[in-house]
């Protein structure tokens, strides 16, 4: 005890160096400018809000609240709502869900608890790369492969539902529409769903597996009743952070959605996302549709944020790592 | 119920084929020595090429990394080795953030930052749009790869009498170089393919782009541009230019991806 004491204390320095000799030394200069790059980053984002914010402010001023539930888009009018668009962006996403999340939870499960080692490492390498796919990539598949592939899948399958289809797979289909946006997004945001969910699965302790399955359950309903249930907060997590990463996708979305700025009830209709409206329209605009396209970007930073925000404390929640990526 | 999961599987690996091959088959047709060399040609008249899209891309990169590297490098060696309590907090909060950002919505950014102010596209503004998109992965990239490396070098330099400086600067940042290069290579792949910011900071260019004040063409938007026209050997030289793209994008994957895992199965694990 006695001992420790003496050594907690250091020895002190006589003379502390002046300040310009430490600075020069280098450890002064190398906190203070490694500080100021932190700075920048947040200075950076600061002004990203700031400048969203004020250049929104005309069409804040003049639309109000109604910018978000009215649905005219009339550059030539000056009349600007946001509806169609932030419509548009909700059903692509959520269809595009609809496909990934049963699909790429399967295939998290399958690279966590079946697959050998060796090949869950290296399947799941490769599902990495098709993250890195770029989205303009995507587009182009989109609109060469998988738009002429849905008119050759969906008229026959409208056909044999005749009358009986529901509405929101009836009218007239000419390729380019919601449902192969929602499609392509499903492909686009899989890689997250299927990657993040391995990790978290991965993180289940192995007791409980083993717990189960001297209980005598099956190697599915191990999974299925057990890990899954232990880890679903992660895998809950993986989803937003999916849904996320659709909401603000814009190239894809854009080549494929048909960019028709009117609310649709059926999926085979063409229609836009806020994403698209942004990249096809800002280029050309000025005024009052700037500050309206400036606002929809707006939208779509807040509405990311926040899924990114509870993504991250859904992860968080189950303890794993990769978590922060 | 189990194989199904492994149909799930192999549906995802096999779509990045299918993608791989598909671009290889209908890019590689149209990839000829023109396609490196030449400006584009008038709608109508074959043999042109995306040369000044090649420049023009690789120089929006460069001036990306300029800006989003060191600035990233720099604030992560910060949160890594000297921040503490609730400002790292609020630079991991901040970092997270930037990075949620939707790509068009930094185009934005930039535009009203860069493009508003100086009244014209440039190549810059390009180049700063996808900088910024660089500045989060480069600092998350740098404090994991600085916080893998043992205490006990970090320790041992301090005992020989080293500045805490001198310390990151000799024998920290070396032991992670590898991670942190693997890191921002991975980080510029990842830009490298992005659209979005680019479509009204850079805007588009049929010709050369001299110096960095002029709108350029790069890769990405003129893939997009091509793609969207209704003419077809603009489509064939979309599925060249996708091609190339793509196979940079995922060699630079591979490559920066096994390095780090053969850096970390020699060493932490």
């Amino acid at each position: 005890m006695a001992s420790s004491a003496t050594t907690a204390a250091p020895a002190r320095p006589q003379r502390r160096a002046s300040f310009v000799q430490r600075f020069f030394s280098g450890d002064s200069l190398s906190y203070a400018l490694t500080f100021l790059a932190a700075a920048v980053l947040i200075a950076i984002t600061a002004l990203l809000v700031y400048e969203l914010w004020s250049r929104s402010a005309l069409s804040r001023e003049k639309f109000g609240f109604h910018f978000l539930v009215t649905s005219t888009w009339n550059p030539v009018t000056e009349n600007f709502g946001a509806l169609p668009f932030i419509f548009g962006t909700v059903v692509t996403s959520a269809l595009a869900l609809l496909i990934a999340v049963p699909f790429g939870v399967g295939a998290a499960i399958f690279l966590a608890e079946l697959a050998p080692p060796k090949l869950s490492d290296g399947m799941t390498f490769l599902i990495e790369l098709l993250a890195a796919v770029p989205s303009v990539i995507f587009g182009l598949i989109g609109i060469f492969v998988l738009v002429p592939a849905l008119l050759v899948v969906v008229p026959p399958i409208k056909d044999a539902l005749g009358d009986h289809a529901p509405f929101f797979f009836s009218g007239p289909f000419y390729g380019v529409s919601i449902l192969a946006a929602g499609v392509v997004l499903s492909i686009m945001i899989a890689p997250f769903i299927i990657s993040v969910s391995r990790e978290v699965l991965l993180a289940v302790p192995k007791d409980l597996r083993e717990a189960a399955l001297a209980l005598g359950a099956t190697r599915w309903e191990t999974t299925w009743q057990v890990v899954v249930p232990h880890a679903r907060r992660g895998i809950m997590g993986s989803i937003f952070l999916a849904l996320a990463r659709s909401l603000g996708e814009t190239m894809a979305v854009t080549m494929v959605v048909g960019n028709n700025p009117h609310i649709v009830t059926s999926l085979l209709a063409s229609g836009y996302s806020i994403a698209a409206v942004i990249a096809n329209e800002f280029a050309e605009a000025s005024g009052m549709q700037s500050s309206a396209l400036i606002e929809l970007g707006l939208v779509l930073f807040v509405l990311t944020i926040a899924l990114n925000g509870a993504a991250r404390l859904l992860i968080l929640a189950t303890g794993a790592k990769g978590a922060s990526r | 119920m189990l194989c199904l999961t492994g149909v799930c599987t192999v549906v995802a690996v096999g779509l990045l084929f299918f993608i791989l091959g598909y671009l290889l088959v209908q890019g590689g047709a149209s990839l000829s020595w023109n396609f490196f060399t030449k400006l584009p040609t008038p709608v109508g008249e074959m043999g042109g090429g995306m040369a000044n899209a090649l420049v023009g891309s690789a120089k929006v990169l460069m001036i990306a990394t300029c800006l989003g590297v060191p600035i990233g490098f720099l604030a992560g060696v910060y949160l890594a080795e000297y921040a503490g309590g609730a400002f790292a907090s609020m630079i991991r909060f901040v970092t997270d953030l930037l990075n949620g950002v939707p790509s068009i919505v930094i185009g934005i950014f930039a535009y009203t930052m860069i493009v508003a102010t100086t009244k014209h596209y440039s190549t810059y503004a390009g180049g700063c749009a996808l900088g910024v998109m660089m500045i989060p992965i480069a600092l998350r990239t740098t404090e994991e790869f600085l916080r893998a490396v043992p205490g006990s070098l970090r320790e041992g330099a301090m005992a020989l009498g080293a500045t805490k400086s001198r310390t990151i600067a000799t024998v920290i940042v070396p032991a992670a170089i590898r991670g942190l290069v693997s890191g921002m290579m991975l980080n510029l792949a990842r830009v490298a393919g992005e659209t979005a910011p680019l479509l009204f900071t850079a805007l588009d260019n049929r010709f050369w782009s001299p110096g960095l004040n002029q709108p350029t063409a790069t890769l990405p938007v003129d893939i997009y541009n091509y793609a969207t026209s209704p003419y077809p050997e603009l489509h064939q030289l979309a599925w060249a230019a996708g091609f190339v793209l793509l196979t940079m994008v995922l060699l630079v994957n591979i490559t920066a991806r096994s390095i780090i895992a053969s850096g970390f199965s020699n060493k932490t694990r």
